[in-house]
């Protein structure tokens, strides 16, 4: 499944990532290396295994229903890159 | 229920509906968090480190939105799956921080299910539930406080959803509206979700298409978002539905797009085309491992159960004799139909039942209240449908004194009593007013003599009013007719 | 005493312990290692005059007889962890002014046992790499390095780097792919990843979350014992921690191996392994013959796609754990005219090279079309590579193999850098371990022809850790390697 052009634009876009038009290409020709390497994997029928997911085979706990956390608003804010208000700012999102 | 037509000049048309409704959860603490759900506080207070999505950060689910879930999958008559998976969707978004929502896909935890719906006509609908999945809710972004730039708190974000995706059984406005209140009134005699939708505590997407009258197909769909109240759905169904039709009846093709509703004119616009979509790439949460629900579980919650809305009208119709529509009505919320079954104990239920759907909502409604805000309470209304019953009073003595609890708040005996209200039954005492009104009457007396007995019922109105309404009717009635024709 | 930066952990707890040092004096001495050894690059972010604060208390407790496990020794901690009020940058340009509020579990246990932190060491940006070079804060170089500049190893390139220049007593690192022991063979150190479970999450900068594991690199084996039981334990704020006890690790190095079975996988011997590669691995396996071990040989089919299925798994799960980098709650922001534009641009200049590789790679294997044939086939190929091990422990007790098939290359080396798979294959041996959840410890075991350390690596049983460490101290006193 080789991947082209405009493939490598969506997936660019999908992580928030900008490839500049010069680099397109060679990013997609080490995509398809890679990808091309991991297909290896259809060797390997696979049709009845069934996937894990998770390796330490613990069912999910779970915590009571207590407030335990929170009211660390200067802890939540100090690291932002702008904050007013109390608030995080970003560009105006318009929707 | 008559079929919901769209008839144009070109044909005839109907709508096929889906919802999905997200609902919040009723917890103390967020769903993958420690952290407060209270909803107003000071912007980013009840956000923990998890919520905000700091590196390293782990979520930990709560045990009682697991339990809500399973309260609300009981309540949808639906299947609770042992095995359930959490699964990242991943989407960049200001107010989701870790730009990824923990939430359910391949493996919900509750499966299909059903919920019955009353229609205007007395008719009823099954609509059914495709899934119910948990989930984080997002953030919030105000818009409104400077011109360049929007802001977010993170207060909401990590409270607990439940997603309610019903299968597209909707064939008309009505029977959307219908199902959201139907709905909404489980989520609050469970006390899962309260239900608000104006407040966003319940919140609707309406996935609408169109297809001639009769056939089978689905056709293109479009899904509106955060349609926030069931008028609202209502209308954005009809006028949707509209918009399909004129553009498949010039020729045209519907594009599978997310439009936005528009309150203000009862309209749809445009917000994104399927193509520029999300891929929302989801997979198994490495964080979290499978939620698995054992049988002990499971059983020990139905046990929990109580009665809901649909079995309390049957037994309210076939205990009580309640009619239909009344039962139905009185069920709809668990207040209502809580203060009815206090005022109805031990009284005539059906009596108790009209009073409620007549001047006891009428009161609430003319003073804006709730019923738990009522001034008359339930054993007072019940006292008062027992004066009645017992004839101590009149129905319409009954009515003055029913204004005069709502007012005051005091019981009926003390009114009754206190104002000397009691219905005259003693017949020396009718006969004594009888007997002034024929003797103060000779001509009408004459002339009823001479064959018109329609003034009877003149006779019987004077007599009452001048017992200022306290002698009985069919005690007068009687009496006028001995008197006169003897 | 002649250099106390040169005496294990257990050793310098003895001097403590024996007031024939002081905690002060020792911090002192890694401190001014670190400062000579500035070169190395190992630390991005010192904290002298903090350590020396906790040396202080770490004496008084001495003083009063209140010291606990690891009262008063100086460690280095890998910059993956979060460490409260102290810098945390990921080697990441995306993080690199990120200060956080809150301490990981596994360095709060360490703070706990009285440990000492010298400062916040070098890695691959995210723990994305084998040679350390993706770092934003450069490269870390090799203390065994000669006339070359060499790669410590990666991602723990740093940790391996300190405690082989003796720039802190025993280091934490972390190890998603071999992170731990790759780095740990590269320069000469012994470290432990330990089972998927044992040590908590909570606080560690995620790479992929169903493969992370913390654990520590230190001198020898037996450090590596005593600070995993420091770093281990049960955590309910990470919900893939195991409630399992841990055992009092150090103190159950003395077993016997006799009779012990020892499996010498078959598939790690492919055509063209390196000789030197190959005679260490059979001398390891000797020492323990001679032990009273039995050596057997096993088969774990599916080695062969291990490599290819981490390759997906990995970066799908670090193109999601890497989303919440986008400018506006922490770390670095690069404006832009609306949203997007802030999140690409921030993304695009705060992220390395190879980092925005992986997030593609995995943004792609999961993106709509090819889950199927990417994501979902790689998991189940991790089934049948966690299979193959289960059914190899029914015939041996432990597992045998290199840590590598090469030993330390240089900085900057052309084969490795003009395709990403050349140096992807450097993990070979390791990453089997992480997608079977499984310990898995490195130890040197010599030289090679050019001076250079190589490891063997010893695999367990899920959780049996002291199995581990016993066959691990075994080779370890047979070997007799001598660290720098």
């Amino acid at each position: 499944m080789a991947i082209d052009n405009e493939t490598v634009k969506r997936v660019a876009f999908l992580s928030r990532l900008k490839v500049d038009d010069d680099k397109i290409e060679s990013t997609k020709e080490e995509f398809n290396k890679i990808l091309q390497w991991i297909e290896e994997l259809n060797e390997i029928d696979t049709d009845e295994v069934e996937p894990l997911i998770s390796v330490n085979n613990v069912n999910l706990r779970v915590r009571n229903d207590e407030i335990t956390a929170g009211n660390c608003r200067d802890d939540i804010l100090k690291n932002a890159p702008s904050a007013e208000y109390d608030y995080f700012a970003v560009p105006k999102v318009v929707e | 229920m008559a079929d919901y037509v769209i008839e144009t000049a070109k044909g005839k048309w109907e709508v096929v509906v889906g919802l999905e409704i997200h609902c919040q959860i009723i917890s103390k603490s967020k769903i993958f968090s420690g952290a407060s759900t209270e909803f107003g506080d000071e912007p980013n207070t009840n956000v923990s480190l998890v919520d905000a999505g700091m590196p390293g950060m782990l979520p930990t689910l709560n045990k009682e939105c697991v339990h809500q879930a399973v309260k609300t999958g009981l309540g949808l008559n639906a299947k609770i799956n042992k095995y359930s998976e959490f699964s990242r969707k991943n989407y960049f978004y200001a107010d989701m921080p870790t730009d990824y929502q923990i939430t359910q896909f391949r493996y919900p935890i509750v499966g299909e299910g059903n919920i019955c719906v009353d229609l205007s006509d007395g008719s009823t609908k099954n609509i059914g539930i495709e899934r119910m999945h948990i989930e984080q809710d997002a953030g919030k972004s105000i818009h409104d406080l400077s011109p360049t730039k929007s802001f977010i708190d993170l207060n909401r974000a990590g409270v607990g959803l439940m997603e309610i995706v019903t299968k597209p059984d909707f064939r008309s406005p009505e029977e959307a509206g219908a199902f959201l209140r139907k709905l909404r009134s489980i989520l609050r005699y469970l006390g899962t979700c309260d239900g608000n939708m104006d407040e966003g505590s319940m919140r609707c997407d309406v996935n609408v298409s169109v297809r001639p009258y009769g056939s089978n197909e689905f056709r293109t769909r479009c899904e509106m978002k955060n349609v926030n109240s069931v008028k609202f759905v209502m209308q954005a169904i009809e006028n949707e539905a509209k918009r399909h039709i004129e553009v498949y009846e010039n020729g045209g093709k519907i594009e599978q797009e997310t439009r936005q509703f528009d309150p203000s004119t009862g309209l749809t616009k445009v917000m994104r085309k399927k193509e520029f979509a999300h891929d929302y790439r989801y997979f198994p949460e490495p964080d979290l491992p499978p939620l698995i629900l054992t049988d002990e579980y499971i059983s020990a919650v139905k046990d929990e159960m109580i009665e809901l809305p649909d079995a309390k009208k049957q037994r309210f119709i076939s205990e009580l004799g309640l009619t239909s529509y009344d039962a139905t009505v009185l069920c709809e919320n668990k207040e209502t139909a809580d203060f009815f079954e206090k005022a109805a104990q031990s009284h005539d239920a059906k009596k108790v039942a009209n009073w409620m759907m007549s001047d006891f909502f009428a009161m609430l409604n003319k003073k804006h209240l709730d019923i738990t805000q009522s001034p008359v309470s339930a054993e007072n209304l019940g006292a008062l449908v027992e004066l009645i019953t017992k004839e101590i009073i009149s129905g319409k003595i009954a009515k003055d004194v029913f204004e005069i609890m709502s007012e005051t708040g005091e019981n009926p005996e003390k009114i009754v009593e206190e104002k000397g209200l009691k219905q005259v039954t003693d017949t020396s005492a009718i006969e004594a007013i009888i007997e002034k009104v024929i003797a103060d009457n000779p001509d009408n007396v004459a002339a009823y003599k001479n064959g018109k007995t329609n003034l009877a019922g003149w006779f019987v109105g004077q007599t009452l009013k001048l017992s200022q309404g306290k002698a009985n009717p069919q005690i007068v009635n009687k009496l006028v007719k001995e008197k006169l024709d003897n | 005493m002649s250099d106390i930066t040169k005496l294990t952990v257990c050793e310098t707890l003895k001097a403590l312990q024996n007031k024939e040092i002081s905690s002060v004096e020792l911090t002192k001495a890694y401190i001014e290692n670190m400062e000579k050894g500035r070169h190395y690059n190992a630390y991005i972010t010192e904290c002298a005059d903090k350590a020396l604060k906790q040396a202080e208390i770490a004496d008084k407790n001495y003083q009063s007889g209140n010291n606990r496990l690891l009262e008063g020794i100086p460690l280095g901690i890998k910059d993956l962890f979060c460490t409260k009020d102290i810098r945390t940058t990921a080697a990441s340009h995306i993080l690199d002014n990120f200060i956080p509020p809150y301490e990981s579990t596994v360095t709060q246990n360490l703070l706990n046992d009285g440990a000492v932190f010298l400062g916040k060491l070098n890695l691959d940006e995210f723990a994305m790499g084998g040679s350390n070079e993706t770092s934003y804060f450069g490269p870390v170089v090799n203390p065994w390095s000669k006339d070359t500049d060499l790669v410590p190893g990666g991602s723990s390139g740093g940790s391996a780097a300190a405690v082989a220049a003796n720039m802190c007593a025993a280091a934490t690192g972390t190890d998603t792919g071999g992170s731990i022991r790759e780095p740990a063979a590269f320069c000469g150190c012994t470290g432990i990843k330990p089972t998927y479970g044992r040590c908590s999450r909570y606080g560690i900068i995620a790479f992929a979350s169903s493969l992370d594991q913390a654990g520590p690199i230190a001198k020898d084996v037996k450090d590596c014992a005593l600070l995993l039981q420091s770093m281990a334990g049960f955590d309910e704020k990470d919900s893939t921690s195991c409630d399992i006890a841990v055992p009092d690790f150090p103190n159950l190095l003395n077993g016997d191996v006799k009779g012990l079975v020892v499996g010498v996988p078959k598939e790690y011997r492919p055509q063209g392994l390196n000789d030197e590669v190959a005679s260490y691995w059979d001398k390891a396996a000797e020492y323990l013959k001679a032990r009273g071990a039995i050596i057997k040989e096993i088969s774990l089919p599916h080695t062969k796609y291990a490599l290819a299925t981490y390759y997906v798994l990995a970066p799908a799960e670090a193109s999601s754990n890497l989303a919440r980098y986008d400018g506006i709650r922490y770390g670095f922001r690069a404006e832009g005219k609306n949203l997007d534009d802030l999140y690409i641009n921030t993304r695009t200049s705060g992220f390395g090279k190879e980092v925005q590789r992986r997030i593609m790679i995995g943004t792609y294997v999961l993106s709509a079309g090819y889950y199927d044939a990417y994501y979902l086939k790689a998991q189940k190929m991790r089934r049948l590579i966690h299979n193959d091990f289960m059914e190899a422990f029914k015939q041996c007790d432990i597992i045998l193999t290199p840590t590598s098939p090469i030993t330390a290359f240089p900085i900057g080396d052309e084969s490795m850098l003009e395709n990403p798979i050349n140096m992807y294959l450097n993990d070979v041996f390791t990453v089997s371990v992480n997608l079977a959840g499984l310990p898995a410890l490195s130890l040197p075991i010599g030289l090679s022809e050019n001076g250079l350390p190589l490891g063997m690596q010893l695999i367990g049983k899920p959780f049996d850790e002291v199995t581990v460490f016993n066959v691990a101290a075994k080779i370890e006193e047979d070997a007799k390697f001598e660290r720098k």
